[in-house]
């Protein structure tokens, strides 16, 4: 074994997956595993097949061919829903929230599939469809106040500034309770500062016990926090390991300074 | 819970109090003929509401509902089975309930369906059909949803007035009343216009706190959620296309009830009902109200379908409709009835007037 150090049982098991768009081998025969409790990072030049690999493990995308196990469970060409209730939640490269509700809700909507209450029972407003929601709204005010959202709770997040934001995607998918977080380049687009805060926040959700699959362009933040690495480019991938061995493979320092 | 949600509920019914109160004392009851008519059209437009405003699917189809719903009370409370009152099936049915016996005008015994009966099983054809059209079209978005629901609502038109059964072109009359309730009737007679102004009301209100607990529930954020993003819903862990079908079917729903309803009311229904210029109508309506707003669009559905009643915008009718979509779209695309909409309609107007989109261009 190459990974002495990791005895946790695997979570995710990613085996010989494929994407194409057209031509362009997007995702090609990727295959690696991840250990509960760990953070590992997908790095790669842009265009490298990471957001792409994302969408196939999230249900986005249907992959060509492969497969993708969670919890020893095949979840290949699940629908992303199904996806979310097994509790392997995202966030996105380019955010995706509703602009147009408040931070509140965009935070409640994490707790979808932890709850229950149906068009029916909502509809007419059964006492325990009640308790539901005012017990929905307490968990996410809790996870809003460790992102300092809580005082902008009401207000309309397409008026939240981009870091802001971003905060709303990690507070909306802490809300899901997840075992597996997948954060596509949760870094881009924020300032040193922001960055650095980042970092701290990805630790805590560590040590909470969730699993993280990071995607990152950010080198510093990668070395800083991965236990694991893996480098893809052009949807392949070019070395694997522990963050040391990778940060010394000749193959990657290449990729990284042709990028320049 | 916030029960601030309930407070329009209550000036509504004040509302509602106050002007049967007003035109009893004023001798102008005969406004709430077309008050109750009105009432039932803004039931369905605050299912579309829901439908469009707050989960973002749009439909030209509503009036392909209402119509479902009243023809299919209409035929099945008018339609004589009195040849065959024999048959044990029927007599059963008549001592359940099921069937019954009345004379019209001219002393002919008529045996049909009870409309209790003619209402459930409307219902329940509205939510069937409703399936049936929203699993393959709510695959669709935007304005190619828009051209598959109006297909459908061009369907429903075309099958009403061609068809026999449902009497072509004049459509089926002499619908009886429907015994909603002991003493409690849904009908067009004259001694029955407060009741059924009522009756039209009470609906009404029921509907929209319905719709105000759907809104504010989890379910409801879910719909108001996908309207946003339906990838960020999807793996929140939404059922995007059950709950786009969900909607779908209880829009149908309110749209099929109103059918009903104003159709025992007007004791009859015609294709005019199904056009697809009644769906534009709705759609205007929902559009005028502010889109994701239920007060508004109930307030706009009264008012304009009350003065459509009146008679006010004459042989214009259907062209007032189209001429508020298009104003609404140029001007307030996300609705009229909103926070808000007073600089966009500034700026709306500022890009058209000539150079005026190089200047908005440049400022951005
Ligand atoms: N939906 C799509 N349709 C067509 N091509 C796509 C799509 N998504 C990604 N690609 C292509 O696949 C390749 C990998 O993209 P992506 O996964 O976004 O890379 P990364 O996230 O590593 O920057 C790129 O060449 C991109 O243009
Ligand atoms: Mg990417």
């Amino acid at each position: 074994m190459n990974r002495p150090y990791i005895r946790t049982p695997v979570l995710l098991e990613v085996k010989n997956l494929n994407k194409s768009f057209g031509g362009v081998h997007a995702v090609n025969n990727v295959s690696f595993t991840l250990n509960s409790g760990i953070i590992k990072a997908i790095i790669g030049p842009n265009g490298a097949g990471k957001t792409t690999l994302f969408n196939i493990i999230s249900g986005i995308l249907k992959a060509n061919s492969g497969r993708v196990s969670f919890k020893g469970e095949d979840i290949t060409g699940l629908n992303p829903h199904e996806i979310a209730e097994r509790g392997i939640v995202r966030t996105f490269q380019n955010i995706k929230l509703a602009g147009h509700m408040s931070v509140l809700d965009n935070v409640m909507i994490g707790r979808h599939s932890k709850t229950r209450a149906g068009f029916f029972a909502a509809a007419l407003s059964l006492p325990w469809t009640i308790k539901e929601e005012a017990r929905t709204k307490e968990v996410c005010m809790e996870i809003m106040e460790m992102f300092s959202l809580t005082d902008l709770a009401n207000e309309e997040v397409s008026n939240l500034p981009f870091g802001k934001q971003r905060a709303v995607e990690f507070a909306r998918a802490l809300a899901a309770d997840p075992e597996l977080l997948l954060l596509d380049e949760p870094a881009s687009g924020l300032n040193i500062y922001e960055t650095e805060e980042l970092a701290e926040v990805i630790e805590r959700i560590k040590n909470k016990g969730i699993t993280i699959l990071l995607v990152e362009h950010d080198m510093s933040l990668v070395m800083d926090i991965s236990d694991e690495i893996l480098v893809l480019n052009f949807g392949k991938e070019v070395a694997s390991g522990l963050p040391e061995k990778v940060q010394k493979n000749p193959e990657v320092i290449n990729i990284y300074l042709g990028e320049g | 819970m916030d029960l601030k949600r309930y407070y329009p509920v209550v000036v509504l019914i004040l509302v509602v109090i106050l002007i049967q109160i007003l035109t009893s004392l004023f001798g102008i009851t005969f406004y709430l003929t077309q008050l109750t008519m009105s009432a039932y059209y803004s039931l369905l437009t605050i299912g579309l509401c829901m439908l469009m405003g707050y989960a973002g699917q749009i439909s030209l189809g509503q009036a392909g509902f209402f119509a479902i719903g009243g023809y299919t009370t209409a035929f099945l409370t008018t339609v004589n089975l009195i040849d065959k009152a024999e048959a044990p099936v029927l007599s059963l049915f008549k001592s359940l309930g099921i069937m019954v016996l009345r004379e019209d005008l001219y002393g002919n015994k008529i045996l049909h369906l009870s409309p209790w009966v003619a209402f459930l099983f409307a219902v329940i054809i509205t939510i069937f059909i409703a399936f049936l059209i929203g699993v393959p079209v709510l695959k669709l978005k935007g304005h190619y949803l828009a051209m598959a629901t109006l297909g459908f609502g061009i369907i429903v038109y075309r099958v009403v007035l061609g068809t026999r059964a449902f009497g072509e072109a004049d459509g089926i009359t002499r619908v009886p009343g429907f015994n909603l309730l002991p003493g409690i009737r849904v009908s067009g007679d004259f001694a029955n216009r407060v009741e059924n102004y009522y009756i039209a009301w009470v609906l009404v209100i029921i509907g929209a706190i319905l719709l105000i607990n759907l809104v504010n529930s989890r379910a409801g954020r879910a719909l108001r959620y996908l309207h946003g993003s339906e990838e960020a819903a999807s793996t929140m862990g939404v059922n995007v296309s059950r709950y786009k079908l969900n909607v779908f079917v209880l829009s149908a729903i309110y749209a099929s009830v109103a059918g009903v309803f104003l159709t025992h009311f007007n004791a009859g229904i015609g294709p005019s009902e199904a056009s697809v210029m009644k769906s534009v109508r709705y759609v205007a309506i929902v559009a005028a109200g502010g889109m994701a707003n239920l007060w508004g669009t109930l307030i706009m559905a009264v008012t304009l379908n009350f003065l459509s009643l009146r008679g006010v915008f004459g042989t214009y009718d259907d062209a007032v409709f189209a001429v508020i979509l298009i104003v609404i779209m140029l001007f307030a695309p996300r609705g009229l009835i909103r926070k808000g909409v007073i600089s966009e309609i500034e700026f709306a107007f500022k890009k058209l007037k000539p150079g005026g989109i190089i200047k908005v261009k440049r400022e951005s």
